[in-house]
């Protein structure tokens, strides 16, 4: 039995400006000490997604319209309050985007390092410390015995970020949500944050989402990837399936942006146009304005289900455009010299 | 924490001196003088005085006299007021304003900040809506429209409460409730203001994705950085009170220290002036030092510098 199982998650945000429709109707599952990437732009929804399951979702002005999310048997999205506390920190944890601004600067790292052992476990003050000095010391924190007394201002970025994993898996949790993780910090440090996330889990037999819009990242790190665009899932499968065969014209466009996949010396390309505006109604695909790909029809009606490959690849069978082709044939081309790139940014944005 | 004590209280000690010097020239610079009366007076009547008081010798040496003598705690005598010294008048009214002052003051705390924190963490419900529009209306309400309505209504239509004087225990109530509302309106919107900053942090966030009960995200997580905004108010909130609001204690008809300073400046009582003066700055300086060493407690970025 999966360990998390998510069905036609709809969350929604009522705002001046409209509805906006964050996450439309995302379904996934889960396995034990499995590493699920959630990749997609800003605004795609995953972050949202995450939040959902926490139910963190500040309401108002969001709304979880409808969904399940089965974790262990249990319903998450319809548990009181009182029984979701006793979830969250203790077998499904947390880690933030910016951990800069993630822990308490009024308080010692002690102090919210125990803070979820003294909620869920049956511990005293002086053994709950003893985790917490242990904790600090498994995700490479030097002089975590007196350091564990200091306060989050004498921790640089890198080692808040590691003070966060330490807290979140201080509970030996069954599952980790990591919500960019790795986005606030330096280059140099990402690459050891993500290390001690993996290495910790390896140990401890957590399964993971992970939340990032860096591509390397989820193929480095995950089993499986779920591809986001404007709240919905484009294509899901293992990270062999997305990465070297990817289906959608969305994941073929993603694909291409990363740097280190391209010729050496040849321009970077960029999707052209902006992420869909999800508060209002999209018509047909959402990806449609920026598909590189031929198109054949005019988008309209229900946004496209996702369908299986066979062996569990799924990606959204598009019919507005013809995806044959392989991607190299619809891009521009970019010979070294001959083409000022910025008209061409240009055209390409008309076009959109 | 003893050397940031000790090297405020000496930058307190150049400031009241600074103050007083400029407060002193200021008051000899003001045409006029303590001993102009509304009778003529035969000149060597005048000279008597002057010299009793000592204002025959040039300005330069009476600053040196006056300021050796405020060393040693003498304010010297009113110039006004025969036989009373300006310590005497301070000794007596000082006392009735730190009741008043007080009482005022407790009552703002124990009402605004409960107020404001419920506020916060009930934004945008009639438990945010109610009290901050009475807040509000209680920060634009001057004393002297709420001093007279309190007196009217539980004074003279339910007879409870006395409307002035300063005789017994009940005579406190109606002022202490005039001060004490208009300061427990602000108390209220600042900490309301704080607490929501602390609610609306990614680390809140944090702790309840922890499992943190909303109860301990309030009182562990929130509390001490919510109250900072209402606690630097405190500061200059706390020397004003206590050193006596002219306007309550004119309505209540309170002997308190307000009505000196205006007496004072009024009367052109020059020792006066200046005995004032250097109690409400020794005052500030004294708070807003105590402030300071709170919001060290509070804070742990800041350090004692």
């Amino acid at each position: 039995m999966a360990l998390l199982e998510v069905s036609d998650l709809r969350t929604s945000f009522y705002t001046r400006g409209g509805v906006v429709r964050a996450v439309d109707g995302v379904s996934f599952t889960l396995d034990k000490g499995e590493t699920l990437g959630i990749v997609g732009e800003s605004g795609s929804g995953k972050s949202v997604t995450c939040y959902s399951l926490m139910k963190l979702i500040p309401e108002p002005p969001g709304r979880i319209e409808s969904g399940t999310a089965i974790f262990d048997g249990q319903d998450l999205l319809r548990m009181s309050a009182r029984d979701l506390r006793k979830v969250r920190g203790n077998r499904i944890s947390m880690i933030f985007q910016d951990p800069m601004t993630s822990l308490n600067p009024y308080l010692r790292i002690s102090t919210q390092l125990i803070e979820a052992l003294r909620i869920h476990r049956d511990i005293d003050k002086k053994a709950a410390l003893n985790k917490a000095i242990a904790a600090l010391e498994e995700v490479g924190i030097p002089g975590a015995s007196s350091r564990v007394h200091q306060y989050p201002h004498e921790f640089s970025g890198g080692m808040r970020q590691r003070v966060m994993i330490a807290m979140a898996l201080i509970t030996e949790p069954d599952l980790l949500i990591a919500d960019e993780p790795t986005t606030a910090l330096d280059v140099t440090v990402q690459a050891q944050i993500l290390d001690i996330i993996k290495e910790r889990q390896e140990r401890l037999g957590t399964a993971v989402i992970l939340v990032t819009h860096d591509l390397g990242v989820v193929a480095g790190t995950c089993d499986k990837v779920n591809v986001m665009y404007g709240g919905k899932l484009m294509e899901s499968g293992t990270a062999e399936q997305v990465f070297y065969d990817p289906i959608h014209p969305y994941t073929r466009s993603l694909q291409k942006t990363i740097p280190s996949l391209q010729t050496k010396g040849a321009d970077l390309y960029t999707i052209p146009g902006l992420p869909p505006d999800v508060s209002k109604p999209i018509n047909g695909c959402a990806f449609y304005p920026r598909c590189p790909y031929p198109k054949v029809a005019q988008p309209e009606g229900e946004r496209p289900q996702l369908v299986e490959n066979g062996d569990g690849h799924c990606f959204a069978d598009c019919r507005f455009c013809d995806s044959s082709a392989p991607i190299e044939s619809v891009l521009p081309k970019h010979d070294a010299g001959d083409v000022d790139t910025a008209q061409d940014i240009r055209e390409g944005e008309g076009a959109a | 924490m003893f050397r940031f004590v000790t090297v405020r209280l000496l930058q307190g000690l150049l400031v009241l001196l600074a103050i007083y010097a400029v407060t002193f020239f200021l008051v000899a610079a003001t045409p006029g003088s303590p001993f102009s009366t509304e009778r003529a007076i035969r000149p060597e009547i005048l000279a008597q005085i002057e010299a009793f008081y000592g204002y025959d010798k040039p300005v330069g040496e009476r600053f040196v006299t006056s300021v050796s003598n405020a060393l040693r705690g003498e304010f010297g005598p009113s110039a006004v007021y025969a036989n009373r010294s300006v310590t005497d008048i301070i000794a007596e009214s000082f006392p009735v304003s730190l009741k008043l002052g007080s009482l005022a003051l407790g009552l703002a705390l124990a009402l605004g900040i409960p107020v404001g924190i419920i506020a916060a963490v009930r934004q945008n419900s009639w438990l945010d809506y109610v009290p901050m529009s009475v807040s509000m209306a209680g920060i634009c309400l001057p004393t002297f429209v709420m001093g007279p309505l309190l007196a009217l209504i539980f004074g003279l239509i339910f007879e409870l409460l006395p409307v002035a004087g300063w005789f017994g225990p009940e005579y406190v109530i109606l002022p202490a409730l005039t001060l004490g509302l208009y300061y427990a309106a602000y108390f209220a919107r600042l900490t309301r203001g704080g607490m929501l900053e602390m609610l609306n942090q990614d680390w809140v966030r944090t702790a309840r994705a922890k499992g943190v009960s909303e109860s301990t995200i309030v009182w562990k997580h929130c509390l001490k950085g919510g109250l900072i905004p209402a606690i630097t108010f405190l500061g200059p909130a706390l020397a004003g009170i206590i050193s006596g609001s002219f306007v309550v204690e004119t309505i209540f008809q309170i002997p308190g220290l307000g009505q000196w300073f205006v007496k004072g400046a009024l009367n052109r009582d020059d020792f006066l002036i200046l005995g004032l003066t250097v109690l409400f700055a020794a005052l500030i300086v004294v708070m807003n030092l105590l402030v300071d060493i709170v919001q060290v407690a509070l804070n742990p970025r800041l350090k004692y510098e």
